[in-house]
């Protein structure tokens, strides 16, 4: 994702002379797409158009469906789960701030402070990723469990009380919460946060900052001049490996959350795989997907870094 | 106030370390939590220490058959990532032709496309195909999401790779196979190896794509998944244990053998 794709490095001069024949040459990037292309056409693409003509079919199980253009649909999803679809987007948001506030300071710690602490720390933060992340979800639910020691602690620092007021938590429960929810997916997704901007801050010459000292600037400005907008391709890269993945998600919801937490994809989830509703599921994510590449479309404009993709 | 002084000075190790600790806490909590004998089915809070688990990993009905499919899949998938992936990205980068953007893009929408989406677009495929659910369907859908990032990360390297290299090896009056074979495929393998390690994790531990497109067929996450409402035994955390010291011990390896081998050439 971080790669830039434009403008591959100058090619291998044209074949020799003779051979091999010019034809076969011409033709080899297409065999070698060929396959690979048709897996991603068949199965990725087909289905996206598959799903949009799904989202405005009418009928039933049991009588089949049929494409009558039922618009509808997109109009009733939208007025009954528009909430779920709030709601994911503020808890995609936070924990994306979060994995960013989280992130940064172990990233620059390992690109400039852990010398030779510096592979063991990448493993550590790489080899969770290893053990599955959903018995790692079930842990926070020990971790956050009600009357233990970290619910306990927050309470005696009446940080629960702050939270109370802020609707994020309820009564002496952080579990079942909203605030366990956007934990644990600020969990899940932290390390597709330190990883790219571990990548933009190691390429920056450290000369930089001995320069920005001999300048006279302070610590933190030269972090705010010199480095920060030097890591802006990590942090734009971060967090949208940390946002779009958030807000589709329905495991945390599930796993962590209450009825009163559902994401979109719990909806969606419920909708395909226990109601069986296949034009509502289809049209809420059709708006999910739709919504998501309009915001990244957006962010990627404005945070100026088309290169990126 | 040198105290004050000392904590200002090392205010980013201190932050990046309460970050490690917020990663580490659950592999910790599964680590302990599998030398748990809970009460009841649910294996949330401590009660007394016990290695039953450890002595009997798979002694709960049906996990170790959902963690053998569960890798018999990704490596399967692997498998058929790498290979079209790497001609993919080899394609990319050596070659010029037509609808390069429309390739570049259809490799880069299913990464930044929410999964359960995928998910969900390849059900209604499947369904209107009719097909049965079960091994073959999580196949394809495992090789589709594993797809783009193994050409990410082979182009990555490929794209670093210097042509001239290619050209001494024909100079030298290598054919074209074995110009590939004996130069190309080499200097490339670091990246498809990674592109191959990174499908495997992401094939291996996939959830959601894999609710949605799997029938009845349990996978691992899937065993998970179900015991989390029907009750969590303490051999999940067994497996989860190993499969982190596995590879912890895997990386420490891959970097003692790669360290000893620089300390050669030099």
């Amino acid at each position: 994702m971080s790669a830039a794709t434009e403008a591959p490095p100058p090619l291998a001069p044209t074949a020799p002379e003779t051979r091999p024949p010019r034809k076969r040459g011409r033709l080899t990037p297409y065999w070698l797409l060929l396959p690979g292309i048709l897996w991603l056409v068949v199965f990725f693409a087909l289905p996206l158009v598959y799903q949009a003509s799904t989202s405005v079919q009418t009928g039933s199980l049991e009588q089949g469906y049929k494409v009558t253009w039922h618009f509808a649909t997109y109009w009733d999803a939208l007025s009954e789960y528009w909430p779920q679809f709030v709601r994911s987007v503020l808890y995609a948001a936070s924990a994306t701030i979060l994995c960013l506030l989280l992130g940064y300071p172990l990233a620059y710690l390992i690109a400039f402070r852990a010398g030779r602490w510096r592979n063991l720390i990448m493993i550590l933060v790489i080899a969770p990723f290893f053990t599955s992340f959903l018995i790692r979800t079930l842990a926070w639910k020990t971790i956050l469990a009600d009357g233990g020691p970290v619910v306990g602690a927050l309470n005696t620092l009446h940080v629960l009380d702050v939270t109370n007021w802020l609707g994020w938590t309820a009564g002496d429960r952080v579990l079942a919460t909203p605030l366990a929810v956007v934990c644990g997916l600020t969990y899940n997704f932290l390390p597709f946060m330190i990883l790219p901007l571990y990548t933009s801050l190691e390429r920056i010459d450290g000369r930089l900052h001995e320069a920005a000292g001999d300048l006279y600037a302070r610590p933190w400005t030269t972090f705010r001049k010199v480095t920060f907008p030097l890591s802006m391709p990590g942090v734009v890269s971060g967090t949208l490996l940390t946002f779009i993945p958030a807000a589709g998600d329905y495991v945390n919801a599930d796993l962590l959350g209450s009825t009163d937490t559902r994401m979109v994809g719990n909806v969606i989830q419920s909708q395909f795989l226990r109601i069986l509703d296949y034009p509502t599921a289809a049209a809420l994510s059709f708006i999910l997907m739709a919504a998501i590449l309009a915001m990244v479309t957006v962010y990627i404009r404005r945070s100026g870094t088309e290169d990126l993709v | 106030m040198p105290f004050v002084n000392w904590l200002k000075r090392r205010l980013v190790v201190i932050a990046g370390l309460i970050t490690l600790g917020y990663l580490l806490l659950p592999n910790v909590v599964v680590t302990v939590f599998s030398f748990n004998k809970p009460k009841g089915r649910f294996n949330y809070e401590w009660q007394q220490f016990s290695t039953d688990a450890w002595k009997d990993p798979c002694g709960v009905a049906g996990m170790c058959g959902s963690l053998s499919l569960s890798l018999q899949i990704a490596v399967w998938a692997t498998l058929g990532a790498t290979v079209l992936g790497t001609m993919i990205a080899f394609a990319l980068v050596r070659y010029r032709f037509r609808a390069r953007g429309a390739v570049n893009s259809l490799i880069f929408l299913p990464m930044a496309m929410p999964e359960v989406v995928m998910a969900a677009s390849l059900l209604t495929l499947f369904l209107n195909m009719g097909a049965q659910l079960g091994f073959w369907t999580i196949l394809i859908a495992h090789i589709m999401f594993c797809l783009s990032f193994v050409v990410t990360a082979v182009k990555a390297r490929v794209m670093s790779m210097d042509p001239r290299l290619e050209q001494a090896a024909q100079d030298l009056y290598a054919g074209p196979l074995q110009t590939f074979l004996r130069v190309t495929l080499p200097i490339a393998a670091p990246g498809i190896a990674a592109g191959a390690l990174l499908a495997f994790a992401l094939s291996f531990d996939d959830f959601i794509i894999t609710n949605f497109n799997a029938g009845s067929t349990v996978t691992f996450p899937m065993f998970v998944w179900g015991s989390a409402q029907r009750g969590t035994p303490v051999q999940i955390n067994v497996i989860g244990t190993a499969m982190f010291v596995v590879a912890v011990l895997f990386v420490l390896t891959s970097m003692a053998i790669s360290n000893r081998r620089n300390k050669q050439k030099a």
